[in-house]
């Protein structure tokens, strides 16, 4: 196997990512002030930006590449999650630089383990054979567990770390295993080999032959330990549990960035293994994807009524979230009409959560670093303590509830379409009934922020970087609500690559 | 562009009261200046709407996300023109009795103005997402005004008010997209026009279910029994604009939505429900009359009374089921025109209210009495309001019964006879209501009280204006509905109802 100038151009972002990372450590150690070190990581990220649009304009002409010998597959969909990987980071920087402080003098490393984290994040949608899937995935969640337990002399930070470092192993194993049964079935790691490999298992237990009957069972069984071991990284129900603990008691970055980023390419991965690889058995974890989707998001609704802690709250509500983009997933209609139309919807709708939740930990981030109090009560006159961060968490939630005229409601309303035209009006309906369920708690956030009144007289400020994170997350709630149309299309084309 | 300027002017409005008006004094001259330009472009509209050609009018059309061709379609018919009059008359009489407000004066108006922008939009959208987009939009203004400058249990309310029309809007989000997604491939639209007249059978699930799925969401609105408990919680504790606006205008939005789309595109279904929904009128109009006998909050009764009174509407809208006899849009008319007179007589009742509220800080109607004496033209409005209440003739209201109850009568005799009664109830409680608040001994303790201010005056002229124009001469507006009716009963006589 011999490795061409050309593999390593198509992996040129992720490769500058992680020379990125070293860059940024061993910077540290010959400069004193961590400024400078910030400054790098945050400019230094162009550098990704610049390799994906060089990629992009490539295979715009070319047509979808395969890097070392189809081990990676390069397209739109794949360079479409890596530009949203290093633009969370990017906007990630700027708003927990602050925060990060209290990191000293580890803040370097923190942004090492991040940029290598998403280094995995940005191969994981391009993952063209299972090997890769799980070693990018590897890649991406071990740095995370340092994460977790950054804040060292917090004993949450540490059970945190700790809880997504068990996990996360016995999630491996699962995965693994179900691998193990689809190389058993098919004789191939590699997504595109599949296809035909399954049929023909199909084929002979249709015909009634008994010379081979593990094939069949295996591809199932195969299919059901896959879905439970992305189920962890995507939690959802019954894979949750981890979610609100690490949300809670690793640094609110930290928890940002799993909400955001790892959560986006978890679903990638997902869309690139059931789509490419899985599609003959579609029917069957189609329905699978559908009822854990209208668990999971009622699960996560239910339960985030009862919440105080803000953190912990968005923690549920991302299971929520979840819960909306599985529906997307599920929505695989084959050779019908406009099969498009899943992917396309959890492409969009990834971007646009992004850019939602994004606001919403930044603003959080932002208050309780001031005031160390991360119960909801401790929102209490942000109204007026805090007028601007008030309004820009109010647009979160209301886009998270999935209210016009936010990107939070074009984005169910894609999925909703998705639903409907996989013939699934249930779960259209359950997913417009949990919007209702979630307004109640989203708004009574509001309501604590802007009807009680605190006699905290903490004013919070903001550092300049960190207010223009938030502009361009908030604005993108707004533009991208009333004018979809272009992100849209970019989904559609990257979704294209898939069906 | 002049539909567009009626919905966004406010909108831009608001967002300038929120940057200039910090004092109360420059917030609310730039929303009185606001409203008045918007009551003159809703008169421009409404006298500029050619009656003698009829139609569609003003039509503006773009594309706006065409992967779904949803468009930016606004357009102006003769049912939806005395809407668009009546929300600009509701919105100066909202900011004239806003005047006393002290509490965060620019942010109260622009919330209030988003409210007339928004309502706006529902009245001349004629594309069903954009519609929705609208319907949606007005939640927000609502829940923050109620909340924050409301009385009482005021969260509890806006609360409440919130999750009943999400949970309303959410079964006309599934009826629409379903219903896009049962037509084939090229002809998918949401656009109103061209849905009318369209052939709704076969579609992805029964007809009726779609056909309720609006339904729901219009009956919360107007809303009907047994749907209406949101009702007298959000009027209680609305501020006084606020009452004014959901009385006048927000309900309203219920029955434009029956006639628009229920009756507009489902004429079958309309006719075939027509019985039940008699009866839910005769209910509605009873129990809200019923109601109203019970209560001693001023408020409360109002809004009790506006149940009652929204049960004539649906009783008209019922009428069409006119078979075997010749179809007749007297009852239709007579409902649209309701809607339009039910605006200004209820806003007057409810601007009355609030200046009496203002003045003695209470509305339990047992510690009024004898305050015609301090008060003379508060109590002259009071009785002007009464009286068309009640359908007293020279006042709009006694046109909008009478039209219906003709309508009516031959189709449903007995549900006519009994619904009358409820103009008897109406009387009982308007003429009782107002012996034991304004006549009777005075008392000592409102020795005190000082008269209407000129403001308050203009606020209850630009109501009184209306209700006596119309009284007096019905054509002015009857003939604009007509014109928007018309089609509507032509939808009926297709599917074969009333040849």
């Amino acid at each position: 196997m011999n490795i061409g100038i050309r593999d390593l151009f198509l992996i040129s972002p992720e490769l500058s990512v992680i020379v990125l990372a070293i860059i940024v450590v061993s910077l540290d150690l010959a400069v004193r002030r961590k400024g400078v070190v910030i400054a790098v990581a945050v400019i230094g990220l162009l550098v990704p930006m610049v390799a994906g649009v060089s990629v992009w304009s490539d295979i715009r002409t070319t047509g979808a590449d395969t890097a070392f010998n189809g081990a990676l597959v390069v397209d739109e969909f794949a360079l479409y999650f890596k530009f949203l990987t290093v633009t969370v980071l990017a906007l990630l920087f700027l708003s927990s630089s602050e925060y990060a402080s209290r990191f000293h003098p580890f803040q370097a490393e923190f942004y090492g383990l991040l940029l290598l984290s998403s280094a995995g994040l940005m191969l994981l949608p391009a993952a063209g054979d299972l090997i890769t899937v799980y070693i990018s995935l590897e890649l991406a969640s071990l740095p995370v567990i340092a994460l977790a337990a950054y804040n060292k002399t917090r004993l949450k930070s540490l059970e945190a770390g700790l809880k997504y470092l068990m996990l996360s192993a016995v999630s491996s194993a699962v995965l693994l295993y179900g691998f193990a049964f689809l190389y058993g079935a098919t004789g191939t790691l590699q997504l595109v080999s599949f296809d035909p490999a399954i049929p023909a298992i199909g084929q002979m237990l249709m015909n009634g032959e008994s010379s081979i009957p593990f094939g069949g069972v295996a591809v199932m069984v195969g299919v059901v330990l896959v879905v439970a071991g992305f189920g962890f990284k995507l939690s959802i129900v019954p894979f949750q549990m981890w979610t609100p603990d690490v949300y809670e008691g690793a640094p609110t970055p930290v928890a940002a960035y799993l909400a955001v980023a790892s959560k986006a390419a978890a679903f990638a991965v997902v869309l690139r293994v059931f789509y490419t690889g899985l599609d003959p058995v579609a029917s069957d974890w189609s329905l699978l994807f559908a009822v854990l989707a209208a668990i999971t998001m009622t699960v996560g609704n239910v339960i985030a009524i009862a919440q105080t802690n803000v953190k912990r709250l968005l923690g549920y509500s991302a299971i929520a979230q979840a819960g909306y983009l599985l529906m997307g997933v599920a929505a695989y209609v084959g050779s019908g009409p406009d099969p498009e139309l899943g992917i396309e919807a959890v492409l969009f709708y990834l971007a646009g959560y992004a850019a939602m939740n994004m606001t919403a930990f930044f603003v959080v981030m932002a208050v309780t670093n001031r005031t160390g109090d991360e119960t909801i009560d401790g929102l209490a006159g942000m109204g007026r303590r805090a007028p601007l961060l008030a309004a820009l968490l109010g647009l979160a939630l209301l886009s998270l509830t999935g209210i016009p005229p936010t990107v939070g409601f074009i984005g169910k309303l894609f999925l909703f379409n998705a639903a409907i035209n996989a013939d699934m009006l249930w779960l259209a309906v359950i997913g417009l009934l949990n919007s209702v369920l979630s307004a109640y708690y989203y708004l009574s956030v509001v309501r604590v922020m802007y009807l009680r009144e605190s006699d905290n007289p903490i004013r919070i400020t903001l550092p300049l970087y960190a207010w223009a994170a938030l502009a361009v997350t908030s604005c993108a709630i707004l533009v991208l609500g009333l004018w979809p149309g272009g992100l849209l299309e970019v989904a559609r084309q990257a979704a294209l690559n898939l069906v | 562009m002049l539909l567009s300027a009626l919905i966004f002017l406010p909108i831009a409005s608001a967002l300038l009261v929120l940057v200039l008006g910090e004092t109360q004094q420059r917030a609310r001259q730039i929303a009185l200046t606001a409203a008045i330009a918007e009551l003159a472009l809703a008169l421009v509209a409404f006298v500029g709407y050619d009656t003698g050609s009829g139609g569609y009018q003003f039509t503006e059309r773009f594309d706006w996300i065409s992967a779904f061709n949803i468009q930016y379609l606004l357009a102006m018919d003769g049912l939806s023109a005395p809407m668009v009059l009546l929300n600009g008359i509701l919105g100066l009489a909202a900011v004239l009795v806003s005047w006393n407000v002290k509490d965060r004066p620019n942010q109260y108006y622009m919330w209030l103005l988003l409210l007339q922008g928004a309502v706006m939009g529902v009245f001349v959208s004629l594309d069903l997402v954009l519609f929705f987009v609208f319907w949606e939009l007005e939640l927000v203004p609502m829940f923050f005004l109620i909340s924050s400058w409301g009385t009482g249990r005021r969260e509890y309310s806006a609360m409440k008010f919130l999750i009943f029309t999400f949970l309303g809007s959410a079964f006309m989000l599934a009826a629409m997209l379903t219903l896009y997604f049962s037509m084939p491939s090229g002809e998918r639209t949401f656009d109103i026009m061209a849905l009318v007249g369209r052939d709704m059978a076969n579609l992805l699930v029964p007809t009726w279910l779609i056909f309720a799925g609006f339904l729901i969401a219009f009956a919360v609105k107007l809303p009907m029994f047994p749907l209406h408990t949101w009702l007298p919680d959000a009027h209680t504790d609305a501020p006084t604009a606020v009452s004014v606006m959901l009385a006048g205008v927000l309900l309203k939005m219920g029955g434009y939505g029956l006639l628009r789309i229920n009756a507009g595109l489902f004429p079958e279904q309309m006719a075939d429900f027509a019985s039940p929904l008699s009866i839910i009128a005769v209910v509605s109009v009873l129990y809200g009359a019923f109601i109203v006998m019970r209560q001693t909050d001023l408020k409360r009764m109002v809004a009790y009374s506006s149940v009652s009174h929204m049960g004539f509407v649906t009783l008209g809208i019922a009428s069409v089921a006119g078979t075997g006899t010749s179809l007749s849009s007297v009852g239709m008319n007579g409902a649209a025109l309701q809607l339009f007179t039910h605006g200004t007589i209820t806003g007057l009742l409810f601007v009355v209210v609030g200046l009496i509220y203002e003045r003695t800080h209470t509305r339990h109607i047992p510690d009024m009495g004898g305050l015609a004496k301090q008060m003379p033209l508060i109590a002259l409005g009071f009785m002007v309001a009464g009286l068309a209440s009640l359908g007293l003739p020279t006042t709009s209201g006694f046109v909008a019964e009478l039209l219906i109850f003709l309508g009516t009568f031959q189709v449903f005799g007995l549900a006519t006879a009994l619904a009358a009664f409820g103009v008897v109830l109406a009387a009982g409680y308007i003429l009782w209501t107002a012996q034991r608040t304004l006549f009777g001994p005075s008392m000592a303790r409102w020795g005190s009280l000082t008269d209407a201010r000129p403001v308050d005056v203009a606020a209850m002229l630009v109501l009184i204006i209306p209700i006596f124009v119309v009284g007096l001469y019905p054509s002015v507006l009857t003939d604009v509905f007509a014109v928007g009716i018309d089609p509507i009963m032509a939808g009926f006589s297709l599917v074969g109802f009333g040849g």
